[in-house]
């Protein structure tokens, strides 16, 4: 037994410096209490979690008395750090991927980093019926794109009910918001929408049968031609057989409930419902179905179907046994990823839930309704050492984010980012001294308005 | 002895006698915002007014008795912009009563067109605000209407209450809306990361710059054929005929009634401050994003500021990444008077969170707490009438169980003009609906 706890200690010792000791926080586990403890932080994992740990010799200490520690936050839906958010030009643009948009040098995701956010699900927009395939990532700020994916997640595909596909579709004037286009798209009903979704479910079987059918032959030696390639059906066979997971926007019950019965008609799973203003009136078909729901805090009023939106829709789904996240649904910065924390106690506010369960709502639960709790969303020995520490209760207005770990190292350290301000404006004022030269050296009058 | 008898008379006669508007709360934590907190303390309401506020207070005869033990007293709070009751959702315009067409639109007055039924107006007032300057245009990146107009109109200030909307004014005319036209060369998104197709088209600088000139030149000429207007009516000149959008800029010109002005940058603010200080009119500023080299001129010209969301981007990409966190407690800081508005219906309720979110990066409690109630009816002139819990002053209170800046506080009750209000909205009436739903 001495030896052992000898052998173990020479190895602790041995990665010291890989080694991260959060000391004397309060620490929001989020799964397993509140308490006053420590968290030792080991290759980038959570080693141990605890009210005493023993501190390896040579572990950073980071003095966290009098702060609070939670785990890294996680947004279920996002836009940002995306070069392209929609292709709304066909119904079904599932062939699509905006992880070939990802850019790393978007300051979104510094910002989003600022407000402890360590992983973002950036989505596909909401201007047809099958979106395009979405990214997770986590927020290392720094790293390129493919630095930033989060490896090992499941890949998922946004879907769209409602207005927004009905607007870009058949505009009538109004036009979609980014972009507006001239010609007319199928669909431009509720009922057309429904018709897009089942019909493309519907290809994807057949094309799924044939695949099928080929690799029966195959496997009993026969010779056989393979079926063309579809780019487009793809994704949705993943879906078909629980390898994909589906985002889906909706606002109207109406639209939610018939969304789930064309999921129940294709035995799809592992659905979560986006914005779902009005899941609180269907909470429970979607409890039923074990689908997880994505909301908005207090979102309400800006189109008519947000008109029965309430803020207390989260706390009435969490109640009849939904899983419920908050998001942020940022596309043009990143403004509400900077304080989910306190959309999140929103939900103590309208419904009356608890800190834990409003804490959830922005870790624990997106990570599951994302498949990626066994990583992240919680503090709990052997997950992600994904942790942010707040000078007060996160779930306060007046606490602030002072530093972020995203795998055990220090992505966002307020103060540092603070000394760092001066330097900052000091190069940036160089580049601006330069570029004016330069401009002044080429001729003004070859330039004319574009 | 004898305020000793009245004291136990009421202690003893509860939810008795009285008026509505008559009250006395009690063994409350009375916050009166224009001075220290008092524990354990009472407020007498008398017919819609505050009659006194102390640890002891004298009360003749029956009163009805409210217990504040373990809650907590404020003045409600007030929304220094929004077009609450002028636009019910966002997208139908046929719901939407902001932005009318026209340059130069100040006979205009929003209180005509304030729907007294709005759904908005309950849903707000549930997080204690009380009275809010309600504005016939947009504002300051708000929201709201189309704001394109350089007069909007006037703005009312108006409490969230009353059968109609004549019920609910406090000052119809309580300001003049204008907007300061703004160099605008960028594309429609502010942080330079718009994906190229959906980039507006940018116009040069130069072109935008000399837009920019010919609109400050309508705003000197529209000013200057008023001043003309005033003088032919006061010298009684032969054929004068009135004129209503000369006739509303009166009160702007004699200094009786501020302009608004939307300005967001220090160029925009220092072009707004220097034309006043030349025309002699009041003016507070709103929807100010960066005031820089301005601030403490506006500090010592006492020039009030009203801000806009705290919840918003920094202005420039390179931008510190909580610039719009930091900017209320510079300008505090300087001495500038800060209010906040919401500029908008559907987030107005978090008007007092926009307040203490810049509390953590600078701001002090006092002053994020004053921001929305005494600072703002002091910048409104009304300041005897609301804003604090004082003798004499409207009771306009809330009755909360902690900070109301603090999203987890429960506004318990709610007085407006001595009145209790309904706390109850279309969201808590779906919320008990569907939460009974077998």
């Amino acid at each position: 037994m001495r030896i052992l706890t000898l052998t173990l200690m020479t190895a602790s010792w041995l990665c010291a410096q890989n080694t991260i000791v959060i000391q004397n926080g309060t620490i929001h586990t989020v799964t397993k209490g509140t308490f006053q403890g420590s968290i030792v932080i080991r290759d980038g994992k959570i080693a141990e979690v605890a009210e005493k740990v023993m501190t390896p010799p040579g572990a950073r200490i980071v003095d966290a008395t009098g702060k609070h520690v939670m785990p890294g936050i996680i947004d279920a839906h996002t836009h940002i750090a995306l070069d392209s958010i929609n292709e709304g030009s066909v119904s079904v643009s599932s062939m699509v991927n905006v992880a070939e948009m990802l850019n790393p040098e978007q300051i979104n995701i510094y910002r989003a980093l600022a407000g402890g956010v360590t992983t973002a699900n950036s989505l596909h927009g909401s201007a047809n019926s099958i979106g395009g395939q979405n990214v997770l990532f986590k927020t290392r700020w720094g790293q390129n794109a493919e630095g930033l994916i989060f490896k090992g997640a499941k890949p998922s595909l946004k879907i769209a009910l409602g207005e927004n596909v009905k607007r870009s579709g058949n505009p009538q004037g109004g036009g979609f918001q980014q972009g507006a286009q001239q010609n007319l798209r199928y669909p431009g009903t509720r009922m057309g929408v429904e018709d897009v979704i089942r019909d493309a479910f519907t290809r994807a079987s057949e094309y799924q049968k044939e695949w099928k059918e080929y690799d029966a032959k195959k496997a009993r030696g026969e010779n056989a031609l393979p079926p063309k390639r579809d780019l487009q059906l793809d994704p949705l066979v993943e879906i078909l057989e629980g390898r994909r997971l589906i985002h889906a926007h909706c606002y109207r019950s109406d639209e939610i409930l018939m969304l789930m019965r064309i999921f129940d008609e294709f035995n799809i799973k592992g659905v979560t419902y986006q914005h779902v203003l009005e899941g609180y009136k269907v909470a429970k078909e979607i409890a039923a179905r074990g689908d997880g729901a994505s909301t908005f805090s207090d979102w309400w009023s800006y189109k008519v179907e947000a008109w029965d939106a309430i803020p207390y829709n989260a706390a009435i789904m969490h109640k009849k046994g939904v899983l419920v996240s908050l998001n942020s649904d940022d596309a043009g910065g990143a403004e509400l990823m900077r304080r989910l924390n306190t959309e999140a106690a929103k939900v103590m506010k309208y419904g009356g839930l608890t800190e834990d369960e409003a804490l959830a709502m922005i870790t624990i639960n997106p990570a599951k309704q994302m498949q990626i709790d066994k990583w992240v969303g919680s503090i709990e020995a052997g997950k992600d050492a994904d942790i942010v520490i707040y000078d007060k209760n996160p779930l306060s207005m007046y606490a602030k984010v002072e530093k972020v770990f995203i795998d055990g190292k220090e992505y966002f350290d307020r103060d540092n980012d603070i000394t760092e301000r001066p330097r900052k404006e000091a190069e940036k004022k160089g580049l601006t001294e330069k570029e004016r030269e330069i401009e002044k050296k080429s001729a003004p009058q070859t330039r004319r308005p574009s | 002895m004898k305020s000793q008898i009245a004291l136990i008379a009421a202690l003893s006669l509860p939810l008795l006698g009285g008026q509505n508007d008559t009250f006395l709360i009690r063994n409350a934590t009375v916050h009166p915002v224009s001075s220290p907190q008092m524990d354990n303390a009472s407020v007498l309401v008398v017919d819609g007014k505050i009659a006194d506020v102390g640890s002891k207070i004298a009360v003749k005869g029956k009163i009805r008795i409210i217990e504040g033990k373990g809650l907590h007293v404020y003045p409600g709070i007030i929304d220094s912009g929004s077009p609450i009751g002028l636009s019910e959702i966002g997208s139908v315009r046929e719901s939407v009563d902001t932005g009318e067409l026209g340059d130069f639109n100040p006979q205009l007055r929003s209180i005509i067109a304030v729907n007294p039924a709005s759904e908005h107006i309950p849903v707000v007032r549930a997080n204690g605000i009380t009275s809010v300057m309600v504005t016939p245009g947009g504002a300051g990146g708000g929201r709201g209407g189309s704001g394109g107009s350089l007069i909007s109109g006037q703005v009312s200030l108006m409490h969230l209450d009353g059968w109609t909307w004549e019920e609910m004014e406090i000052r119809r005319g309580a300001a003049m809306q204008i907007t300061w036209p703004a160099i605008a060369s960028g594309g429609r998104f502010g942080d330079g990361d718009a994906p190229p197709a959906f980039a507006a088209r940018r116009t040069t600088f130069a072109e935008a710059k000399r837009t920019q000139e010919q609109q400050v030149q309508k705003i000197r000429e529209f000013f200057e054929e008023a001043k003309r207007y005033q003088l032919a009516k006061s010298s009684g000149a032969a054929g004068f005929k009135p004129d209503l959008k000369f006739e509303a800029m009166l009160p702007v010109l004699s200094g009786k009634m501020p302009l608004m002005v939307v300005a967001a940058r220090e160029r925009e603010i220092r072009e707004a401050v220097q034309w006043a200080e030349r025309e002699q009119v009041k003016i507070v500023l709103a929807g100010v994003r960066r005031a820089g080299k301005m601030t403490e001129e506006l500090a010592k010209k006492n020039i009030p500021v009203i801000l806009g969301s705290t919840f918003t981007t920094p202005l420039e990409e390179d931008d510190p990444y909580d610039e719009p966190f930091t900017l209320p407690g510079e300008l505090a800081k300087a001495g500038v008077k800060i209010a906040f508005a919401s500029f908008g219906t559907q987030f107005a309720r978090n008007l007092p969170y926009e307040a203490s979110q810049a509390v953590p990066f600078g701001l002090s409690y006092d002053e994020a707490l004053k921001s929305v109630t005494l600072n703002a009816a002091q910048i409104w002139g009304v300041a005897d009438q609301i804003g604090s819990i004082e003798k004499g002053k409207i009771a306009d209170l809330i009755v909360t169980d902690g900070d109301p800046l603090e999203i987890r506080t429960q506004v318990k009750m709610m007085f407006i003009k001595g009145e209790p209000v309904d706390l109850e909205s279309k969201h808590t009436r779906l919320y008990k609906k569907y939460l009974a739903r077998p």
